[in-house]
């Protein structure tokens, strides 16, 4: 016995049969608390009420939606605006973050100061704070439809929202898809042959450039031809509101800006930080082989730090996807929302909840899978 | 792509070239930095025509055609920032609805706090003293504002608001996630496969989820999990969700110091007689939390801005506060300068922070220098 209680196997075995079994004991107490307690109250657990009839409304969706549609349908449209919101703000804060991350690298005094005071600002206020006062500017300073804000030609703010033009295709807008596909694949073939014949002779095809401006050309000669032709549909004001163009509303306005230019201080300090990881040697070793500092950056630098990029810049994007859960304060309708709002109309609190974990999990392995994947092929190979 | 498919003799030179003279000198006055290329004039351009058209526009909406004093009325009718209602609501959006005769109470809290925060930043006050102090004075917090005892009027959680509320979260979702986190931490870190697992499984589902969404399973879900007659209020609600999400962040940076200990630090403790919890006390864990103090200063950053979510679960916290003041009719719904104003309060607090771990790490890393 006392020779079994010095084992160190028997005593890890112990331990961890002891760990899980308190877990295990605490979560079915709360099961079984909450058995009881739903029995109390007639609550009947399950996912029936999916297949009921919604009844509420949600003011502006990608999926169609009318109140008489189901539970499940709504929830699907709050998924939708959620991805819908959560990819617009990848792309944005992507591109604005590194404009930051290189203005505060750069030896301009005005950039990087202006990026310092940026980052330093939007990364030490709360999100929340700053949601709801871009909601408030937007709902309260700006002027009515009448005297709309014009910066753009095109372009207008007003209570109403802002209405930006909109491409307005006429034809056929899969001949249209089609023919851009078509395009994107003849060029990206052209390229692989491009740098195919580089690598082996040294110097790109002769008569690349002409073929490059040769390809909008024939786009827009067969466009024309099969009576194919994309404008830009100009919003105008017409009595109190604008007609054509597109409107985004106040709430997806704010949104989209607000949770841009927070995610955009967090990407642009990543970027940073992988620049800086570059060794000072390689900026050097490219100017001294004459490259240009835009060719050196580009070519030298910044391929090697995405090594150090990528990993940070995915969990990144994930709390961007997280994040849009905020919409929640200024009435967007994403899941959050939509889910808060089925809570409240069936009492269904366990299941509700149950299906925004289980979304949330859903995306958060399926990104980690990817990166995985991709920190695997781009490891450094060392030999 | 290997290095022997490429032609040589295309890419590399293969006569040899006069030396080129040294280049000159290169001097950056102030207008070369500003305009000395197009990238450089482009940014000036921007940044200038930015700052030229916005700082009048800023300066006549907080200043020319501010309002300094007054009430709602003035504030109608001018064009400009209304301060006036700061002043006049100040109280309101720092202390929320707790009973105006006893606001002396949550801003001696507050004084509390950031007493003690102050006290403790130089690391020669990083004692068992401090720790002690900081238990007596968050007990002294709670009495302070629940009241009931020493002569104090009780004030229900209900009633608590503003900036004690956001500190109190804060302090609380820390410290009670702190022994929670190293104890998933050196779980994950265990040999023990099943414990590992288990701790893995629950840092990582709390890592995936909103924060927003804990705080929803907190306030509508903990009332349903709990027996009959134990009931807990809202205020302890959000708690419990900041502290579980305080503790799986807190527990993915001590990781990163237990990962940063070398092997033989274990291995000597074992060799010279320790036991496991002699080795993890004495010798793991001061090692791996000194590694690790500066990323822990920045997860208190994320959680001070973090407590401003309560407000979804109906908290009056410093933002809903400052929220509930503005909708007052009587003044022109000056939403912007409160938002202004209560960013700035979180602004002071985490930036302070920011720039503490800063000069932390520095200090710390001159220690590891030879």
């Amino acid at each position: 016995m006392r020779r079994l209680w010095y084992d160190a196997r028997v005593r890890a075995a112990l331990l961890q049969v002891a760990a899980i079994g308190l877990f295990a004991a605490l979560v079915a107490w709360l099961a079984g608390n909450t058995a009881t307690n739903l029995a109390q109250r007639g609550i009947a657990v399950g996912f029936d009420f999916l297949g009921r009839a919604a009844r509420f409304p949600i003011s502006e969706s990608l999926i169609a939606y009318e109140p008489t549609d189901t539970f499940a349908r709504a929830i699907l449209v709050g998924l939708g605006n959620t991805l819908f919101v959560g990819g617009l703000v990848i792309g944005a804060a992507t591109v604005l973050g590194l404009v930051v991350g290189l203005a505060r690298r750069s030896r301009h005094p005005l950039g990087s100061g202006l990026a310092t005071v940026f980052v330093d600002v939007m990364r030490n206020t709360p999100l929340v704070v700053q949601l709801l006062f871009w909601y408030a500017l937007v709902t309260i300073g700006l002027p009515n439809a009448r005297q709309a804000l014009n910066p753009l030609p095109g372009v207008f703010l007003s209570l109403r929202g802002v209405v930006i033009p909109s491409p307005q295709i006429e034809g056929s807008a899969v001949l249209l898809g089609l023919s851009l596909l078509v395009v994107l694949l003849a060029v990206g073939i052209g390229a692989w042959f491009a740098r195919r014949h580089r690598m082996r002779t040294g110097h790109g095809p002769r008569g690349r450039w002409l073929l490059t401006a040769l390809v909008p050309v024939l786009l827009a000669m067969i466009w024309w031809w099969v009576g194919l032709s994309v404008t830009l549909d100009l919003p105008r004001l017409q009595g109190f509101n604008f007609v054509g163009g597109l409107t985004l509303t106040p709430e997806l306005f704010t949104l989209l800006v607000g949770l841009t230019l927070y995610s955009s201080a967090f990407v642009g300090e990543i970027i940073r930080g992988g620049i800086d990881a570059v060794g000072q040697g390689q900026w050097e070793a490219g100017r001294s082989l004459g490259l240009s500092d835009a060719k050196t950056l580009r070519l030298i630098v910044l391929p090697q730090a995405l090594r150090v990029i990528i990993p940070p810049l995915t969990s990144q994007y994930f709390n961007i996807i997280k994040n849009t859960t905020l919409a929640l304060v200024v009435g967007y309708p994403d899941i959050s929302y939509v889910i808060a709002t089925t809570i409240n109309q069936t009492g269904q609190a366990i299941e509700g909840v149950a299906i925004l974990m289980g979304l949330f999990l859903g995306v958060s392995l399926a990104i980690s899978l990817l990166m995985n994947w991709y920190n695997r092929r781009i490891a450094l190979v060392t030999r | 792509m290997s290095s022997a498919s490429l032609p040589t003799e295309a890419f590399v030179r293969q006569t040899t070239y006069e030396p080129l003279p040294a280049p000159p000198q290169v001097r950056r006055t102030l207008l070369t930095t500003l305009a000395g290329d197009l990238a450089s004039a482009a940014i000036t351009l921007v940044a200038g025509a930015m700052l030229i058209w916005l700082t009048p526009k800023l300066i006549s909406w907080a200043v020319v055609n501010g309002i300094w004093s007054g009430g709602g009325e003035a504030c109608r009718d001018a064009g400009g920032a209304c301060w006036a209602f700061l002043s006049e609501k100040s109280r309101q959006i720092l202390f929320g609805i707790y009973p105006p005769g006893e606001h002396w109470r949550p801003a001696a809290v507050v004084g509390l706090a950031l007493g003690l925060s102050l006290w403790s930043l130089p690391p020669r006050n990083w004692t068992r003293i401090t720790l002690l102090l900081w238990l007596i004075g968050v007990g002294a917090m709670l009495i302070l504002m629940r009241g009931g005892n020493l002569g104090l009027s009780p004030v229900s959680t209900e009633a608590w608001g503003g900036l004690p509320v956001t500190l109190l979260l804060t302090i609380g979702s820390l410290g009670l996630g702190f022994p929670l986190a190293v104890a998933l931490a050196l779980g994950r870190q265990s040999e023990l496969r099943g414990i590992s697992t288990l701790c893995i499984g629950i840092i990582e589902t709390v890592r995936g989820l909103p924060l927003l969404s804990l705080l929803f399973i907190a306030s509508i879900l903990l009332p349903i999990m709990l027996p009959e007659g134990l009931s807990i209020d809202k205020l302890a609600r959000a708690l419990v969700a900041l502290t579980v999400f305080s503790a799986a962040y807190l527990a993915e940076v001590l990781r990163g110091g237990l990962q940063a200990l070398t092997a033989g630090q274990g291995e000597a403790a074992r060799a010279l007689g320790l036991s496991w919890a002699q080795t993890t006390r004495l010798i793991v864990l001061p090692q791996a939390i000194a590694k690790v103090i500066p990323p822990l200063t920045n997860t208190v950053i994320v959680m001070v801005k973090n407590t401003s979510l309560v407000l979804v679960v109906g908290l009056f916290d410093l933002l809903s506060s400052g929220r509930a003041a503005a909708t007052d009719p009587a003044w022109p719904s000056p939403y912007k300068e409160t938002y202004l104003f209560v960013g700035l309060i979180y602004f002071v607090i985490c930036f302070g922070i920011a720039r503490y771990s800063l000069w932390l790490e520095r200090r710390l890393a001159a220690g590891q220098k030879r």
